[in-house]
């Protein structure tokens, strides 16, 4: 009896995480590339360290940060995943989200700022607080950070 | 003070460099914020109260980096880089660091 009530609940975990996970990954990307379309008239380079520099009066720095976290489905088949090798799908979307939502709160940011051009841009991932347990991969953290100017 | 993460800021040029500051803040999360996070484990998406506390983190250690430029008598800080690290499993390290210098 015991054994059928902790399969169950295996079980009911796994369907929430998948049809709740997907649900929200289609909304996220969704906005994700609502959002990229519409400011894509800011470029956003990773060159710029050195001079020379555009033309510019101004400089500051900008972060854009953001914590995401895997679902239950995701966990348990990148699980599946590490017995046999290969691609693990359900991770690259993962970071493919938090990258490109860091990306786009640091342009919210310098264009609330009045920036034309953001300089040098630099992403970070690390995984922080992780639950109990060694098999959860607990929580990404992804941040963007780069220098905005302007005229 | 101008923080950028180029080497120098546009438009001025450096007078006068102060070498490395740096400023960094442990933060450790708190068990309510914890609850929702493993419920987040289970749907999946942003945790909105993991990235607004480290994004206060990141503040801090921006603030007492800059603290430590302003005693040098530095006006801005350049090539700042980040740092983000996990050192036990309810803590999380945010490290800022950059050249100080004087613009003109």
């Amino acid at each position: 009896m015991g054994n059928f009530l902790e399969i169950l609940i295996f079980l009911s975990l796994l369907a929430l995480g998948y049809f709740a996970g997907r649900y929200f990954e289609r909304k996220h990307y969704k906005s994700i590339r609502l959002r990229e379309s519409q400011m894509l008239y800011i470029p956003l380079v990773t060159f710029g360290a050195k001079p020379p520099w555009p033309n510019a009066k101004e400089a500051k720095l900008f972060v854009g940060c953001v914590v995401i976290s895997t679902d239950y489905f995701k966990t348990i088949s990148a699980g599946l995943r590490n017995l046999v090798g290969g691609r693990v799908m359900a991770y690259e979307t993962l970071l493919d989200r938090g990258r490109r939502e860091a990306l786009l709160r640091l342009k919210e940011q310098a264009i609330e700022w009045g920036a034309s051009q953001i300089l040098n841009v630099r992403l970070e991932t690390s995984s922080i607080w992780g639950a109990e347990g060694k098999q959860s991969v607990g929580n990404v953290e992804v941040i963007a950070y780069g220098t905005g100017i302007k005229e | 003070m101008i923080l950028t993460n180029i080497e120098g800021v546009p438009g001025k040029t450096i007078v006068e460099h102060f070498g490395i500051v740096q400023g960094s803040t442990v933060r450790a999360k708190h068990v309510g914020k914890d609850i929702m996070a493993g419920f987040k484990n289970i749907i999946g998406g942003e945790i909105k109260s993991y990235t607004e506390l480290l994004n206060e983190s990141r503040q801090e250690a921006i603030e007492r980096m800059v603290k430590q430029a302003d005693t040098l008598g530095a006006n801005a800080i350049i090539n700042v880089r980040f740092a983000t690290s996990s050192i036990t499993q309810g803590a999380a390290e945010l490290f800022a660091y950059g050249t100080a210098v004087r613009v003109e």
